[in-house]
């Protein structure tokens, strides 16, 4: 029987969900006997070159590229699973949601202390930079998604449980310690 | 016919970049630039929050290294309650360091192991299937548990500490809400090993010398690949030392002639200043008493070690004495002698780190002290990337209104292109076609500087590249994709 296919992504997250997924430190060297990876940061597969069992999204879609990469993967994957706040409901940085887009790129570019007051006003805007949206999204609000791992991040015995759990086919046990993450 | 190359993305983490060649007629190179394309807008939307939550908010800019911002937060917020950097108790102080030498130690166990070692122990062409992690657990078996275990140690530290691995809430303005038990430390001190501190310092050491031998045998790429002179800026201690945690700021430039000495960066604003370019919505950092042009600086490993005058653990000072001797005094700029300096510091990190967990000051109970309140602070350290900035007032109703953030991969901004552009001069420029092989040595180039850039991802394995060739007018003409 062939291996599950497992493919990942980071959108408007800051990757701590991954490098939690990291921490389950020793158990990545039998989990890549277990599983095969698509799409990842973990190969140099750019594009899915076959249908994927579970694909785990970090972060929400905050600009119109995490748009185009989610529905990449609603299209490729059976199981689409929202890994950590961000994703399930845009996370922090969802905290921009009540402020006009411009007012955040004005702090920033034109009245932080560090920008010359005498200096001429620069706004990024470029053929080479995305599309900012108004807001920050979360996962299920543009695609269909099938489950939820809750935490900032999620622990990395939660990442672990619910794979091994996926890959045996079994529910998954949500005991207290596994949700309580702050 | 003018071409332009898009290398996309570089990044998926706090700047999700991609990299722009332009080519002329003869496939010379015309312009270089890394380009971060993600924008969060932390400075606006954490106004009207109350100060203390700052030190939990704002290190969610970056999984990677969150306890890097939640100190320089809270170092700002010490001040906002009205405490100076060194009036912090023993207890509280110790704490955090144990804090952040744990996380620099986890973090650079991390960008060498997972990062640069793949492109080290392969090559920069070896088949890209297997340069990566999972290459190194397959025909390594040793070096990658090696890996996972130093980098556990490190995130085991920060649980310690900060109550949980990734996004922690140890430090509070004032001080720390937690000491450090007997039962909580013992583990570090006595394992089982391999998990004990002086195994970690020994494999630090170990990865020291593996550099080392490395670099006899591979002179001309470590030497010679994307080296350039640059100013240097470090935080370093009152007494010159190489210290993570608190300092004043110094520069020196490419010759080593100090150009800022001894600076109270609670000054920063007279010191730097930050220019915005279209193309990128990270600013270009400089300083500001030599202008934007030729004001840039590194900062980071290499740059702390070329600016510090020693480091006050032996191991580590050992080895600095061996880097410093190959250039003879002076700072050296070649940007792959970063992996070797992050390696002394790793080492570093572990002799501090068991010289913290025998102090017995961590047992005790003073944890948080309060002065008068005042309506602004800031807070500096030295992540794991480099040197961080937090500038924060603060409301007569405790809320932030003015939050100013420079961040690690901010200062190397100008540096990180620099490094793109030596590689597209001197690799890629002029060359009839572009190899896969090419273009990891672009991200070699970033990898060396930042895995937030080259792909936090990266700590999972290598990112995925495009590059596609346009013509003039904007037409598709080839298109590599690995």
């Amino acid at each position: 029987m062939s291996k599950p296919v497992i493919a990942t992504a980071s959108l408007a997250g800051c990757f701590g969900c991954h490098m939690s997924f990291l921490d389950i430190d020793e158990r990545i060297l039998p989990l890549i006997d277990l599983v095969e990876f698509n799409k990842s940061p973990i190969d140099d597969i750019k594009k899915f070159t076959k249908p994927v069992d579970v694909g785990i999204i970090e972060g929400g879609c905050c600009n119109s590229e995490n748009v185009e990469v989610l529905r990449e993967f609603r299209k490729h994957c059976k199981v689409l699973i929202s890994l950590g706040e961000c994703a399930i409901m845009g996370g922090l940085p969802a905290m921009r949601n009540g402020i006009p887009v411009r007012e955040c790129l004005e702090e920033a570019y034109f009245n932080g202390p560090t920008i010359d007051p005498a200096g001429p006003k620069v706004m990024p805007g470029d053929e080479d930079l995305p599309i900012i949206l108004d807001k920050v999204y979360p996962l299920h609000e543009v695609v269909k998604i099938d489950a939820y791992l809750p935490g900032c991040p999620p622990s990395a015995d939660l990442i672990w449980k619910a794979l091994t759990s996926l890959l045996e086919g079994k529910p998954l046990e949500l005991t207290y310690n596994l949700l309580k993450f702050d | 016919m003018a071409k332009k190359i898009v290398i996309e993305p570089v990044t998926r983490v706090e700047g999700h970049g991609k990299v722009t060649i332009r080519l002329d007629d003869q496939n010379n190179v015309a312009e270089s630039r890394l380009h971060i394309v993600e924008f969060r807008g932390f400075e606006r939307f954490v106004q009207g929050r109350p100060y203390w939550e700052a030190p939990v908010l704002v290190q969610r800019l970056c999984g990677i290294c969150p306890v890097s911002h939640h100190l320089a937060a809270a170092k700002a917020m010490d001040q906002i309650v009205g405490v100076e950097a060194d009036g912090l108790s023993p207890t509280a102080e110790k704490m955090r360091r144990l804090m952040h030498y744990g996380q620099m130690f986890q973090s650079h166990a991390l960008h060498f192991f997972h990062l640069a070692a793949p492109d080290l122990l392969f090559g920069a062409d070896a088949d890209p299937a297997i340069r990566n992690v999972i290459g190194i657990a397959l025909t390594n078996k040793e070096l990658a548990t090696r890996a996972v275990l130093l980098r556990k140690f490190g995130q085991e530290l920060i649980l310690a500490t900060a109550g949980k691995k990734i996004h922690g809430t140890g430090a509070i303005p004032g001080g720390i809400n937690k000491n450090l038990t007997i039962e909580e430390r013992d583990p570090f001190l006595k394992g089982p090993a391999p998990l004990d501190i002086e195994t970690m310092i020994q494999w630090a050491e170990d990865a020291v010398e593996f550099l080392k031998d490395y670099h006899a045998k591979n002179k001309d790429l470590m030497d010679g690949f994307a080296a350039f002179p640059s100013n240097h800026l470090s935080l370093v201690r009152k007494d010159g030392a190489l210290d993570f945690y608190h300092g004043a700021l110094r520069a020196v430039d490419a010759e080593g002639k100090r150009i800022l000495d001894d600076v109270d960066y609670r000054e920063y604003l007279n010191i730097i200043g930050e220019e915005v370019r279209t193309w990128s919505y990270m600013k270009f950092p400089y300083l500001k008493f030599l202008g934007k042009a030729a004001g840039w600086y590194r900062v980071g490993p290499l740059a702390r070690l070329n600016v510090c005058d020693f480091i006050p653990t032996p191991r580590a000072q050992k080895q600095f004495e061996v880097f410093r001797a190959y250039t003879g005094g002076k700072p050296n700029n070649m940007s792959l002698h970063m992996h070797w300096a992050r390696l002394i510091e790793l080492l570093h990190a572990g002799e501090v780190i068991r010289d913290l967990l025998r102090d017995p000051d961590l047992q005790k109970t003073e944890l948080v002290r309060k002065g008068k309140k005042r309506p602004e602070g800031v807070g500096l350290v030295e992540a794991p990337r480099g040197t961080l900035f937090h500038h924060y007032r603060v409301d007569e109703n405790d809320r932030i209104s003015m939050a100013n953030l420079i961040v690690s991969t901010t200062n190397n901004n100008e540096p990180m292109n620099r490094a793109v552009d030596w590689v597209a001069r001197n690799v890629i420029s002029g060359k009839p076609e572009i190899t896969e092989g090419m273009l990891n040595r672009v991200e070699i180039a970033i990898r060396a500087y930042d895995p937030c850039l080259s792909c936090a991802t990266h700590a999972l394995g290598r990112m995925p590249l495009s590059v596609e060739l346009y013509d003039a007018a904007g037409a598709l003409l080839d298109r590599k994709t690995r």
